[in-house]
């Protein structure tokens, strides 16, 4: 006869199809009652192989694959791949060019952050942040629409410059946006930040000591929570960030908490670089001059661009012809989730969700 | 003696000189027992009627509350969705996994329903609309509307699913922190009242309605409603972002409309209770007594949909803490301060 006093690990599936792994995520538990002693994420469940696929395309025929990595900000995708190719070749991005690029992603990072908090409220029960980012993300998604006639899937970016130049009546919207979102924002911090049960949800749960985000290559908002003050657009200024404004919140609560109030500054910040840039704007070209057959030198180049949820590099390999002889994606939330483990230690199944829900992960950038 | 519906019914019956024709040829328990089973099917229907539509409801407050507009489709703003809702659920397959324990999978959707519809024989809807006064209508209503419980812990058992087991056990952990905390609530009511009849405490309460004499009882009393209902911050039984389904797992078809349903009949037993014990029943001026309750019960009801959509959800160790170091103590405080009030006037 057993022991009915021993205490049994129960191993439970959570996912692929669980409404709270945001995707495909596989998260293998071993509870003991409501604790849970171990997490075990299991990817690739959304593997399509783009990095394989890049090998036999053009260079420019694979920019509409990046859009499908991390489907919540596109843009920073599309930034990231051209620019790569770019330094490959040597090319000078125009003045105007660049200015749409910093407006277009800065507005995709607030876009990838409302869909972060839209659905992590859903993880922690509140439904009602869900409707009111998307109401506002909607706004962004027609913005883009105007500007390049696609809401999701932009393929925005060229080789080179951007597709489309401001179309008219855009600066306008733009603006009007710009005014009133900062009331929104501050709507849903007094429905979340100041909410009894939200902050016992949140603070002191899903922690990763400073050290430990060093060591597992975490980045973005979870790695500045942590009291990293880490930032591709900082410390490596690409495009024109140098001539802008702006500041790296970092907080050093090291939960999921910190990582909420990081990522709403973030948006004020974008916000604050899309007002700067749009005022700024020059005239002038959205391309240069780019040969019509784009064969680089052999040689390799490893750019990166700090995306939404962390650093996104491109790793491309030239051996002279129109393809890239390889090409290799620097995923933020790949690192990310691998931490998964450090911040769930012994946790509740409730902190779990909120833990996962906190990392912003986009399968579609994980798994390639 | 407070009238019931049944002796209103034999009253109207006597005075149309219908009761004197049936009796000369009925003996009289079979009259009682026709009468009787009318008034039951009569209430089954209308509560039915009423909890269709809280779905409609429910689902209308919400949209409002969110920036959407809900169901417009099926007839005008989407009136006719709970008969399609219905429909779609009497017409889906009632799948049965095989690993299921049968009778306790079969019988758990009828555990949970039977109690919720019992404890509508105690309400007081109005000044005569009673099915029964029982003298101890207030224990009567504590014991029988803790027990669809235990139809959610059969259902999270019999279906052999962890995370159904998860549920039940989230349930059971849950149940023991809040109940104890809000009969001991009552009890300042019961004090107050003098009676422990559900008409009598809402006679006592003509003029003054209990919330103002017991904020702490009302407020106990309220979150330990929530927790029963199994709703938004405590809605542990079927967390759908951490439990999926929860105790509703593997049951579809009727079967999980039989659950579905009694979570909005307890919805609706609940704004009675609250209505009865702490916001003084049918008692209010001018309008119908029966109105008068409807509408305080239908205010409660859009409170907790309220809070549904605006709070997040606790964790369950959270809410066990509330539950034992907060509501259990501040409870007691509370017979001690009436008690000690009342002792002293």
């Amino acid at each position: 006869m057993s022991d009915i006093r021993k205490v049994v690990e129960i191993p439970i599936n959570m996912g692929p199809a669980h409404p709270a792994t945001h995707g495909v995520l596989r998260l293998r538990l071993k509870l003991e009652g409501e604790i849970v002693r171990e997490v075990d994420p299991v990817i690739g469940y959304l593997h399509r192989g783009i990095e394989k696929l890049a090998e036999s395309l053009t260079y420019p025929q694979f920019i509409p694959y990046t859009d499908r990595l991390d489907y919540a900000g596109s843009m920073l995708n599309n930034l990231g791949y051209v620019k790569a190719v770019e330094e490959l070749l040597g090319i000078e991005v125009p003045e105007r060019a660049e200015y749409l690029r910093v407006m277009t992603t800065e507005l995709s990072r607030i876009a990838s952050h409302l869909v972060w908090l839209s659905a992590w409220g859903l993880d922690l029960g509140a439904m009602a942040p869900f409707f009111y980012c998307f109401r506002e993300r909607e706004e962004i998604l027609n913005i883009f629409e105007m500007l390049c006639g696609a809401r999701i899937t932009f393929s925005y970016m060229r080789i080179g410059g951007v597709s489309k130049d401001m179309p008219e009546g855009f600066a306008d919207r733009l603006q009007n946006f710009l005014d009133i979102f900062p009331e929104k924002l501050s709507e849903y911090e007094t429905i979340l930040t100041e909410n009894e049960i939200f902050l016992a949800r949140t603070v002191g749960v899903g922690i990763l000591p400073k050290e430990d985000a060093i060591d597992y290559g975490v980045t973005g908002p979870i790695a500045r929570a942590s009291g990293l003050e880490y930032d591709t657009r900082k410390i490596e200024p690409y495009s024109i960030y140098d001539r802008f404004d702006f500041r790296i919140p970092v907080e050093h609560g090291c939960d999921v908490y910190s990582r909420y109030l990081i990522r709403v500054e973030e948006m004020k910040q974008s916000m604050k670089i899309v007002q700067q840039a749009l005022d700024k704007i020059p005239e002038g070209e959205i391309m240069a001059k780019v040969p019509k057959k784009i064969k680089p030198e052999p040689g390799r180049v490893y750019s990166r661009v700090e995306g939404s949820k962390g650093e996104l590099g491109f790793l491309i390999i030239s051996d002279g012809s129109d393809k890239p002889y390889r090409l290799r994606i620097r995923s933020p939330a790949y690192s990310n989730v691998a931490a998964l483990p450090v911040m769930c230690e012994n946790a509740k199944i409730a902190d779990v969700v909120a833990t996962v829900g906190s990392l912003d992960i986009c399968l579609g950038e994980m798994d390639r | 003696m407070t009238t019931t519906m049944y002796d209103s019914l034999v009253g109207i019956l006597s005075q149309l000189g219908v009761y004197q024709i049936l009796s000369g040829f009925l003996p009289e328990i079979v009259i009682r027992i026709m009468l009787v089973l009318a008034i039951a099917g009569v209430v089954a229907t209308v509560a039915s009627l009423i909890l269709a539509y809280l779905t409609w409801l429910e689902r209308k407050v919400l949209s409002d509350i969110q920036q959407r507009i809900g169901p417009m489709r099926t007839g005008p703003h989407g009136l006719l969705q709970p008969i399609a809702d219905g429909i779609k659920l009497l017409v889906k397959e009632d799948v049965h996994p095989k690993t299921i324990d049968k009778w306790v999978f079969l019988l758990a959707p009828i555990v949970m329903f039977v109690p919720v519809v019992v404890v509508l024989a105690v309400i007081p809807f109005g000044k005569t609309l009673v099915m029964t006064d029982l003298s101890v209508g207030i224990v009567f209503l504590l014991a029988v509307s803790s027990l669809p419980t235990l139809g959610i812990i059969m259902a999270s058992w019999a279906q052999n699913n962890k995370y159904a087991v998860l549920a039940g056990l989230r349930r059971a952990a849950e149940i023991i922190s809040y109940e104890i905390s809000m009969v001991l609530a009552a009890i300042g009511v019961v004090l107050l009242a003098g009676t422990l009849s559900l008409p009598g405490i809402v006679e006592a309460q003509t003029g003054l309605p209990y919330i103002i004499l017991q904020p702490l009882g009302f407020l106990i009393f309220f979150i330990g409603l929530l927790a029963d209902l199994g709703r938004i911050p405590f809605d542990f039984q079927e967390s759908e972002s951490e439990l999926v389904a929860g105790y509703t797992t593997e049951y579809s078809g009727m079967k999980f409309s039989f659950f579905f349903l009694a979570e909005y009949l307890e919805l609706f037993v609940a704004g009675g209770i609250l209505t009865t014990l702490y916001l003084g029943g049918w008692n209010g001026p001018f309008l119908p007594s029966w109105l008068w309750f409807a509408i305080k019960t239908f205010i409660v009801i859009w409170v907790i949909l309220w809070i549904r959509a605006t709070l997040p959800r606790v964790r369950i160790d959270q809410l066990l803490d509330i539950g034992w170091k907060w509501l259990l103590p501040l409870a007691l405080l509370n017979i001690a301060i009436t008690g000690g009030v009342l002792a002293v006037m």
